[in-house]
């Protein structure tokens, strides 16, 4: 249950802040690392919901638009990157570049807080 | 808080967003930011255009008079309604900058030599280049005229702040994709832009010189000058002039002197000087354009047509747009970077264009005291020069500048600093009419407003760079072409090589009249026409440079074909700019088949030589005798020319296939045809030409087993993105024709804007370009002309009124334009 209050959190807060888009496309990784902090969960399992957090935003934004463009863009953006040509993999990178600096910032948030448990 | 796993995932994160911020070098360039190109609420996600994109907007902008509505249609031309002119030009500027703001801040980055700001060093050449030829000095130049005329003045200053009111609104997101991929930021327009713009045309079409003349003195230093006019003759036989021949011209009014001692100082071999240049003007930069009288046509009214054959580009470098004030009235092609319609038809008449190729740009040897290059020699005394410095920001490393000497001849574009093997020591000047002003926005201007004949010559007679072929046609029936700019009166020769530059005996003396510029108007054989030949034979009274400035065989097609026609439809002409016959391979087949004998032959070359015999003579999409005649006569080119051309070092211009092929037809014992490079033996055509198809054969073979036999696979037409990027780019695309052809489509070079007027009372007109309205890759309107245009078919162009506007079937949204 956490796990998803977390995901959900840190999409939704990223989301809002990239909107205001003078921000550098990078400020959510304060959102996420807060979302960490305030939503604590062990290592793994922060990193794991930061990912999935911005993953799942940026990948589901990049969707909406891709469909709604016929995959024109992302068919050629593929070629130039190069990722084959492939839109679906575009898609993919998109996800992982941004779930990937999410998790990280969200890793650092989970150790900012004493763990309750021993191992 | 466990510190050392904190601090090495908070150092990770902050790892990963550097990375993924910064440009990493990928290849010979660099990657995006890739976090930021990615990012789908700012990255290039955003470029991704909904398909179903609603264009509708209400504006409210700063700088409007009044209120302007523009109607755009389905293929997202916009027809603009103004209650005036400056808001007519406001809002093209607001909407070139909307759908081609990249491609227009980055032909003016190339024309004003600042590429390596934006891409890095390794584009300096090319910036170097164009400063030193006086690119942003001619500008200013035509900027300091043009502010003379105050309409003039506030229509381009209208155009600048429209686009830069839509660079204001533009948010982060909404940067033009290549932006984003390059990583940097739009500047603020200014009018020295659309002058830079226009420079660059000037460039493109009439500074062939600055590589023509230097390769030139090459070739006539190395041949000495009895073979160089054997190879780079004068006229050629079979030139079918744009103002026929036996026309009779007036004595020349402007006299010319030969200097003394010409013969030893310039016709000699003494002069050297030559240098690779980064980029070259197309030679074949040209065009067709043509007018026929009613008496011609079926509806009984002229109809006029123009492709201008150039680079081919994405974005195009063309966008369609009707302008329409209580002035005029105006569709046509324009130039994003420019305001006003360029090509196009207005409520009474059309116009069109095609480049007269005339020699503008000369290069004078200039001698100076010391290497400050203070003091220059000139007419017997020491003279103060001029400087000029132009400072080229680069990327990431310091400026380099270019400190440049003026002489009385021009900005000294050789000199010490800039310079290779070939121009060791040399100081040149180029004497270039596109450094004299010229008032080229303001012939444009007054054609979208002319009504008649008169306002025509009026509105061209002010055309100075680059020469151009104006075709006219009018409702009242009127048709009439005339060849424009300003020409040098020269001598013959003068200035097709380095001239010495120490005295004013070289110097131009003079332009020739308006008046004395050949023209035709309403001629008894029904039409006017002009692909770039020579505008007349050598009954006129000026030289009109050398003959490998011009194409040949375009011209004799299309009045061979427009003699014979009567009765013409717009759908005639559709068929006509489409026409793949060569007339070239008409003229060198015979002489090629004159020289082939058979029975030396193996079976696979005579299988070759057989689909030369039985081929067509078109370059169409699937003819295999069109690949096979240019292997051929390439290879031949080869044989003949190499053993000359590979003895010496510095490049030199390459004699035109006429002047081979006319040699061949003539003359049986060709000098050439010998092997230079085989003292005991003297080669003969007829051993050249069998070499020559025993070579071609071996490459035919090759592309037959490689299935590209086919004219169009071999030829492989593409049109490049701006960025030479394969991705935003279109390949392989299915079109025939080619060189000599009518449709002039080479690899990456062709029609560029093909255009038919029809002048009837509701004018009937058509026309189509390789690109579309929009810049954006990541838009469908992006590339959605080019399979109408690479399969020969016209959209019929909506010329609406403004009543009708608003309920056309075909207009598709409203742009409502007022002041803030």
């Amino acid at each position: 249950m956490k796990i998803i209050v977390a995901i959900l959190l840190t999409a939704f807060l990223a989301y809002v802040l990239g909107l205001y888009t003078a921000f550098p496309w990078w400020s959510f990784v304060f959102t996420s690392f807060l979302v960490a902090v305030a939503v604590h969960q062990r290592g793994g399992r922060a990193f794991l919901s930061g990912f999935l957090g911005l993953f799942l935003l940026w990948a589901v934004l990049a969707i909406l638009k891709d469909a709604a463009n016929q995959h024109v863009l992302s068919t050629k953006v593929a070629s130039v990157l190069p990722l084959g040509g492939s839109y679906l993999i575009l898609i993919l990178v998109t996800g992982i570049v941004g779930g990937l600096v999410s998790g990280f910032a969200a890793l650092a948030g989970s150790f900012m807080r004493k763990h309750r448990r021993r191992y | 808080m466990r510190v050392v796993p904190f601090l090495i995932s908070g150092l990770v994160t902050a790892a990963l967003v550097v990375a993924l911020d910064r440009q990493l070098p990928a290849g010979g360039s660099k990657t995006p930011r890739l976090g930021y190109f990615l990012s789908p609420q700012q990255g290039f996600w955003q470029n991704a255009e909904p398909a179903n994109a609603d264009f509708d907007a209400d504006l409210k902008l700063p700088g409007l008079k009044g209120k302007v509505d523009v109607y755009m249609d389905d293929r997202l031309v916009p027809h603009i309604y103004a209650d005036n002119d400056v808001d007519a030009y406001y809002v093209q500027g607001y909407l070139h900058a909307k759908f081609r703001l990249w491609q227009m801040e980055f032909q003016t980055h190339v024309a004003g030599g600042r590429l390596s700001e934006i891409a890095g060093e390794e584009r300096l050449p090319i910036d170097r280049f164009f400063r030193r030829l006086g690119m942003v000095y001619g500008a200013e130049q035509t900027m300091k005229k043009m502010d003379q005329q105050p309409e003039i003045k506030a229509g381009v200053q209208a155009y600048s702040d429209g686009v830069n009111a839509y660079i204001q609104s533009l948010k982060p997101e909404q940067l033009p994709l290549e932006y984003k991929l390059m990583d940097y930021k739009p500047e603020a327009w200014t009018p020295l832009k659309t002058y830079l713009f226009l420079m660059y045309m000037s460039y493109d079409l009439a500074g062939r010189g600055s590589s023509a003349d230097l390769q030139m003195t090459n070739a006539r230093n190395y041949f000495g000058y009895v073979d160089f006019d054997k190879l780079f003759p004068n006229m050629p036989d079979s030139l079918d002039p744009i103002v026929p021949k036996g026309t009779v011209y007036p004595k020349a009014s402007v006299i010319v002197k030969e200097p003394e001692r010409v013969d030893s100082a310039y016709f000699d071999n003494r002069i050297t000087g030559s240098v690779p240049m980064p980029e070259a003007p197309d030679k074949d930069n040209g065009s067709n354009n043509w007018a026929v009288a009613g008496s011609k046509t079926k509806s009984g009214r002229p109809i006029l047509c123009n492709d201008p054959h150039l680079g081919l580009n994405l974005p195009s470098l063309w966008y369609e747009v009707q302008i329409s004030t209580p002035t005029h009235n105006t569709y046509g092609a324009s130039f994003p970077g420019s305001p006003a319609v360029i090509i196009g038809f207005n409520d009474n008449i059309a116009w069109g264009v095609t480049n007269a190729g005339r020699d503008v740009l000369d290069f004078y040897d200039i001698k100076f005291r010391d290497s400050t290059m203070d003091e220059y020699w000139y007419n017997g005394a020491w003279v103060k020069a001029a400087h000029r410095k132009e400072i080229i920001k680069i990327k990431g490393k310091p400026d380099q500048v270019e400190n440049m000497a003026i002489t009385v001849f021009g900005p000294v574009m050789y000199d010490r600093a800039y310079n290779n093997v070939s121009t060791q020591g040399k100081y040149l000047a180029v004497r270039w009419t596109a450094h004299d002003g010229g008032r080229g926005v303001e012939t444009f201007y007054d054609l979208d407003r002319a009504k008649n004949f008169d306002d025509y010559m009026n509105a061209i007679n002010k055309w100075t760079c680059p020469g151009q072929n104006f075709v006219f046609a009018s409702k009242s029936g009127d048709i009439a072409i005339k060849q424009q700019g300003a020409f040098v009166a020269r001598w013959k020769r003068q200035g097709d090589f380095v001239m010495p530059g120490t005295d004013s005996s070289y110097a131009w003396q003079g332009f020739i009249p308006n008046e004395e510029n050949p023209m035709m108007k309403n001629p008894p054989r029904g039409f006017v026409s002009s692909a770039n030949q020579e505008v007349a034979d050598a009954s006129y009274p000026y030289y009109l440079g050398a003959a490998n400035n011009f194409s040949l065989y375009r011209g004799i097609i299309i009045n061979r074909l427009l003699t014979g026609m009567n009765g013409i439809t717009p759908q005639d002409m559709q068929h006509l700019q489409m026409e793949n016959y060569n007339v070239f391979a008409e003229t060198a087949r015979p002489a090629l088949l004159k020289y082939i004998d058979e029975t030396a032959l193996n079976a696979d070359e005579k299988k070759y030589v057989g689909m030369l015999k039985s081929w067509n003579l078109r370059g169409d999409v699937n003819e295999k005798g069109a690949t096979v005649f240019k292997c051929i006569w390439d290879s031949l080119e080869h044989v003949v020319w190499d053993d000359e051309y590979k003895q010496s070092k510095l490049p030199m211009t390459w004699p035109d296939p006429s002047t081979l092929a006319e040699s061949l037809l003539k003359d049986s014992a060709y000098s050439f045809a010998d092997d230079i490079t085989t003292p005991n033996k003297t080669e003969t055509i007829k051993e050249d030409v069998m070499l020559a198809v025993k070579k071609a054969a071996a490459n035919l073979h090759y592309l037959e087993n490689n299935g590209i036999l086919a004219w169009a696979k071999y030829k492989d037409t593409r049109i490049n993105h701006l960025l030479k990027l394969p991705a935003l780019s279109r390949l392989h695309l299915p079109i025939g024709g080619g060189t000599h052809m009518i449709n002039a489509t080479k690899e990456n070079h062709g029609p560029s804007w093909r255009m038919i007027v029809q002048l009837t009372d509701d004018i009937e007109a058509y026309g189509v370009y390789p690109g579309g309205q929009s810049g954006n890759p990541g838009s469908l309107y992006y590339d959605s002309f080019v399979d109408s245009w690479a399969n020969g078919r016209y959209y019929h162009l909506l010329f609406l009124k403004r009543e009708d506007a608003a309920k056309h079937a075909q207009v598709k949204w409203h742009l409502s334009f007022s002041k803030a």
